[in-house]
């Protein structure tokens, strides 16, 4: 287990490798520099900038020293945002991305396992079809139809909820966001349990279970849980990076001061280190997240384990 | 000497037991009907799918044929019908946009262009996949492990901000659309044919074909294509919506086509900013969306439940 | 006469499916006395694993069951879940054929043996465990302690079928049901398997019906045996009656399409010509009829009724033919 967990540990480093230099050699392939703005600059003036941000060094050398940097964390300044690095919006911007989508997870969890578990016992019948129907609603209305909705009837008609805004984090400003974020995972979790624990069902080792007079819950908790969950834990990992990273979208229709609202406009301004400093930082969370799923996934099968 | 006899399955559907059970002089009979055949039959009773694809069918024909026959066209403004509800009388059933454009005319262009970028993307996304995936495992080794290691890397590469990125620095060519949608989803099946390709390998038909002297490339269109291509059906199925649901999500940041052009994502987006005033410009796209989707998945499903190899 | 651990009386059962109604086991009689070795021998599709899963009620949801089945005066077919957890495990155990499959990949031997031990008899941990090391011992596995927290996939399939032995027997219940539990293993595994089984029946006195598609497995164990043809029984007896005087076609080509060491090696190995039936399908009369040597017009619509080879000397055994007195056209026929 633990030569396991080493080895998975040790093949994510060439991967962020890789992500770094992908990200930085895209964003430098593209015509325009993060000074090519509106405000036309006096040619001195621009190499000035340049040579104090090191842009008109040779790109291997930026590269490298790019490289260096982040290694020892620190995503170098803001282009845009003069005076601030890119560290400190990242400071600012990630406890709410966080905080949202680690509600939103949750949310998705403790309601989408239990209604898809819910189906596969019945399955067939109205009460697999009716849930599955439903989820796939939540799956096909992306969240930008459902927020606005949502918006309009609870902020604007009811005015049960702020319509925006963080708000420092207080839950009435939290709710909306959170939901909307939440359901299309929550469908896909829901269904994604029904399909596995359908399939896990039929396996002939729970009918061994049964063989043995063992109650449906015993059957159910004891056999069935652990093998259908493995789809959901190797969903569940870029999935949980997409919850937080994936509300770009909500950010903007809720006026949330999240990070993804500083990469759309990094990405929209060349502000070169934002961007690559918060794809860096998906990245990151990525394989962190790909290497707690994998860990997970060999807690569950031990046949994984001892390869 | 025997088969294993049918296998019972508590707490599933049952149909395994009607496969063992038929022997004996239906057997002749059985032999003629191959898995597509087999496939087809199952399809046809499932009746999720199968209105799922005639739904899917009208849709297509309507978003094909329907701009043609229609008197309007999608890009001109007519300024003195800005944003008229929609009426079963005068001519613009489901109503007019902003700029007093057809609202049926530019969701049936929308779904036109939707699921030609849903379909273009996933032929895209399928085309790298399955040449990565079958080249892996068939050639073995270290090869297979190089280009595994490769998709694994890149599984870890935050793969939408990278879109995002390319579509703000390169510009939003249609083209480019298509190639970056496309290249986000091909590593999944890269995997899966990967996988399926190293079982087939091994079956006995193929080395059973090796041994009567059939050479490589033969045995690659005659034993593993048929066998992939189910999986490949299913794939593009249920590809085709997360595609279009993408696209959708890139339209909403304003990275998708270009006006006047327009997408099911575009057309939902424009609805999300009048939504207090004139909700059909939202709820029109929005239904045709969820419907394709909607079909894409029961069809998909449905397929996989026809090709299962399970069941076999 | 010691009453029987076991009647079922016309069992029939049924699946529905797309394709039409299977009629995969019909109207079945069978009884089992305590500690009696009983053996059902038929080809796949012939019902005969259906037969074993009805009388659990581990039928699939399209399955339906008609007739009685009895243990100890207590019905179990169609009876309530809650009644049918009760017996099963406990008192009437199962053994399935593929031992990789019937274990679960995920939990730990020591798990899936002592889950019974818990459930049914309420141990506390320490001595269900110590139960488990000697149920692991009797069924003759080396390093039954370290075993115990083992996974299956460690394990060879011999070994696992004697841990799907011991999971049956652990309980201590009166009946095993054992499925072809040696058709996935080795001709080697397989005696020693079957060995196992009849040391374990003469030590707890459990009586077993062993369903099978091999004769000579049979012959190493059982008491009884009962041949099953398209879901009917056609034939049984005591082993010596079915074996040395079987008294039904099927049972005597089933015999001789053994191959045996001292036959002429020149001739072809003797086959029972034809196909099973479509259990979907199945013809008017003896199901077969179409493929018997001896049939005679009467059996073509009429249903031969499973009676007393000798009426009036009741011997036990019983045949469902029409044909009166001894067989023997296949061995003129095949004689070295």
């Amino acid at each position: 287990m633990l030569r396991y967990s080493l080895r998975r540990l040790l093949s994510a480093i060439p991967t962020l490798l890789v992500v770094i230099t992908l990200s930085f050699a895209l964003l430098h392939a593209a015509p325009g520099g993060p000074f090519d703005s509106e405000k036309v600059l006096p040619p001195q003036i621009k190499q000035n900038i340049e040579h104090a941000y090191h842009l008109d060094e040779p790109l291997p050398e930026q590269y490298l020293r790019y490289l260096g940097q982040v290694l020892q964390g620190d995503f170098g300044p803001s282009y845009q945002y003069r005076d601030t690095t890119v560290n400190d919006l990242i400071a600012q911007g990630l406890p709410v991305d966080v905080t949202i989508g680690g509600w939103a997870l949750l949310l998705s969890l403790l309601i989408g396992l239990p209604i898809g578990i819910f189906a596969a016992l019945r399955q067939n019948t109205a009460l697999d079809y009716g849930p599955m129907a439903a989820a796939m609603l939540g799956i096909s209305l992306p969240s930008f139809i459902v927020a606005p909705v949502m918006i309009l009837i609870f902020a604007v008609h009811l005015h049960w909820l702020p319509a925006g805004d963080w708000g420092g984090g207080s839950p009435s400003h939290l709710v909306m966001p959170v939901l909307a974020l939440a359901a299309p995972y929550t469908a896909y979790i829901a269904r994604l349990m029904r399909g596995s624990m359908v399939e896990t069902l039929s396996s002939p080792y729970i009918r061994t279970a049964r063989a043995k007079g063992l109650p449906l819950r015993t059957v159910i908790w004891a056999h069935a849980f652990k093998p259908a969950m493995m789809p959901l834990v190797s969903f569940l990992g870029p999935a949980s990076v997409g919850i937080i990273s994936g509300s770009i979208v909500i950010e903007t229709i809720f006026s949330l001061p999240g990070i993804g609202r500083y990469f759309v406009d990094g990405a929209l301004n060349r502000d070169y280190t934002v961007v690559l400093g918060i794809t860096i930082l998906y990245g990151i969370a990525i394989i962190v997240a790909n290497l707690i799923a994998d860990l997970v996934y060999a807690l569950l099968d031990p046949r994984i384990r001892y390869q | 000497m025997s088969t294993p006899p049918p296998r019972s399955r508590p707490l599933a559907h049952a149909t395994a037991v009607t496969e063992a059970a038929l022997t004996g002089a239906d057997r002749e009979a059985l032999a003629g009907r191959s898995l597509w055949q087999d496939a087809w039959r199952r399809l046809r009773r499932n009746r999720a799918a199968m209105a799922s694809l005639i739904l899917l069918g009208l849709i297509v024909l309507a978003a094909i044929f329907g701009p043609m026959i229609s008197p309007y066209d999608y890009y001109t403004p007519q300024w003195t019908l800005l944003n008229q509800w929609p009426t079963l009388a005068g001519g613009h059933i489901l109503g007019t946009d902003n700029l007093g454009r057809d609202e049926l005319v530019r969701v049936l262009w929308g779904c036109r262009i939707s699921l030609m970028i849903g379909l273009v993307a996933s032929v895209v996304s399928l085309s790298i996949g399955v040449l990565w995936g079958t080249t892996a495992g068939y050639v073995g080794g270290w090869v297979d492990s190089l280009m595994m290691r490769i998709v694994d890397i890149l599984y870890s590469v935050p793969f939408i901000p990278f879109v995002i990125v390319l579509l703000v620095l390169f510009g939003r060519e249609l083209i480019l659309i298509f190639v970056a949608i496309g290249a986000v989803s091909w590593l999944d099946i890269a995997r899966i044919v990967r996988g399926q390709t190293l079982t087939l390998k091994k079956r006995e038909f193929v080395e059973a074909a090796r041994a009567s002297g059939v050479g490589g490339f033969a045995i690659i269109r005659r034993h593993l294509i048929p066998n992939l291509l189910g999986i490949v059906v299913i794939y593009i199925t249920l590809t085709i919506p997360s595609l279009i649901l993408f696209e959708a999500f890139l339209s909403f940041l304003g990275l998708g086509v270009q006006a006047p052009m327009t997408s099911l994502g575009v057309l939902v987006s424009d609805g999300v900013a009048d939504l207090q005033s004139f909700p059909y410009l939202l709820i029109v796209p929005s239904a045709f969306l969820a419907v394709i989707i909607y079909c894409f998945n029961y069809l998909g499903d449905g397929l996989r439940d026809a090709l299962d190899p399970k069941d076999r | 006469m010691t009453e029987p651990l076991l009647q079922v009386r016309d069992l029939n059962v049924r699946f529905t499916t797309h394709d039409g109604t299977v009629q995969a086991v019909t109207a079945v009689d069978l009884d089992v006395a305590p500690g009696e070795f009983t053996g059902i021998v038929g080809e796949s599709g012939s019902g005969k694993s259906q037969f074993l899963l009805s009388l659990l009620g581990l039928l699939a949801n399209n399955g339906s069951t008609t007739g009685s089945v009895r243990y100890r005066h207590q019905e179990l077919l169609n009876a309530k879940e809650s009644v049918l957890q009760q017996i099963r495990g406990r008192r009437i155990g199962m053994v399935f054929q593929d031992p990789m499959t019937a274990l679960n990949p995920h939990l730990s031997i020591g798990r899936q043996l002592t889950e019974g031990l818990r459930h049914h008899l309420k141990l506390n941990r320490r001595d269900a465990t110590r139960r488990a090391i000697d149920m692991l011992k009797a069924v003759q596995l080396t390093d039954a302690e370290r075993r115990l927290s083992q996974y299956p996939h460690e394990l060879s399939g011999g070994m696992r079928q004697r841990v799907t032995i011991a999971m049956a027997l652990i309980c201590e219940p009166d009946l095993i049901l054992a499925d072809e539990p040696t058709t996935a293993l080795d001709v080697t595994v397989q005696a020693q398997i079957l060995g196992l089984l009849r040391e374990l029946r003469s030590r707890f006195g459990t009586a077993v019906i062993l369903v099978t598609h091999d004769l000579g497995v049979l012959a190493q164990v059982a008491d009884r045996v009962a041949v099953m043809y398209a879901g009917r029984i056609v034939e049984a007896g005591t082993l010596d009656d079915v074996f040395y005087r079987p008294r039904h076609p099927y049972t005597e080509g089933l015999q001789h399409a053994i191959p045996r060491l001292d036959r002429d090696r020149t001739q072809r190995l003797p086959t029972i010509p034809g196909a099973p039936p479509d259990l979907s399908r199945l013809p008017p009369g003896c199901a077969f009829a179409p493929r018997c040597a001896y049939r005679m017009s009467r059996c073509e619509t009429e249903i031969p009724p499973l009676d007393l080879v000798d009426p009036g000397v009741e011997s036990g055994h019983r045949k469902a033919c029409f044909h009166q007195g001894a067989l023997g056209k296949l061995a003129t026929e095949h004689k070295a």
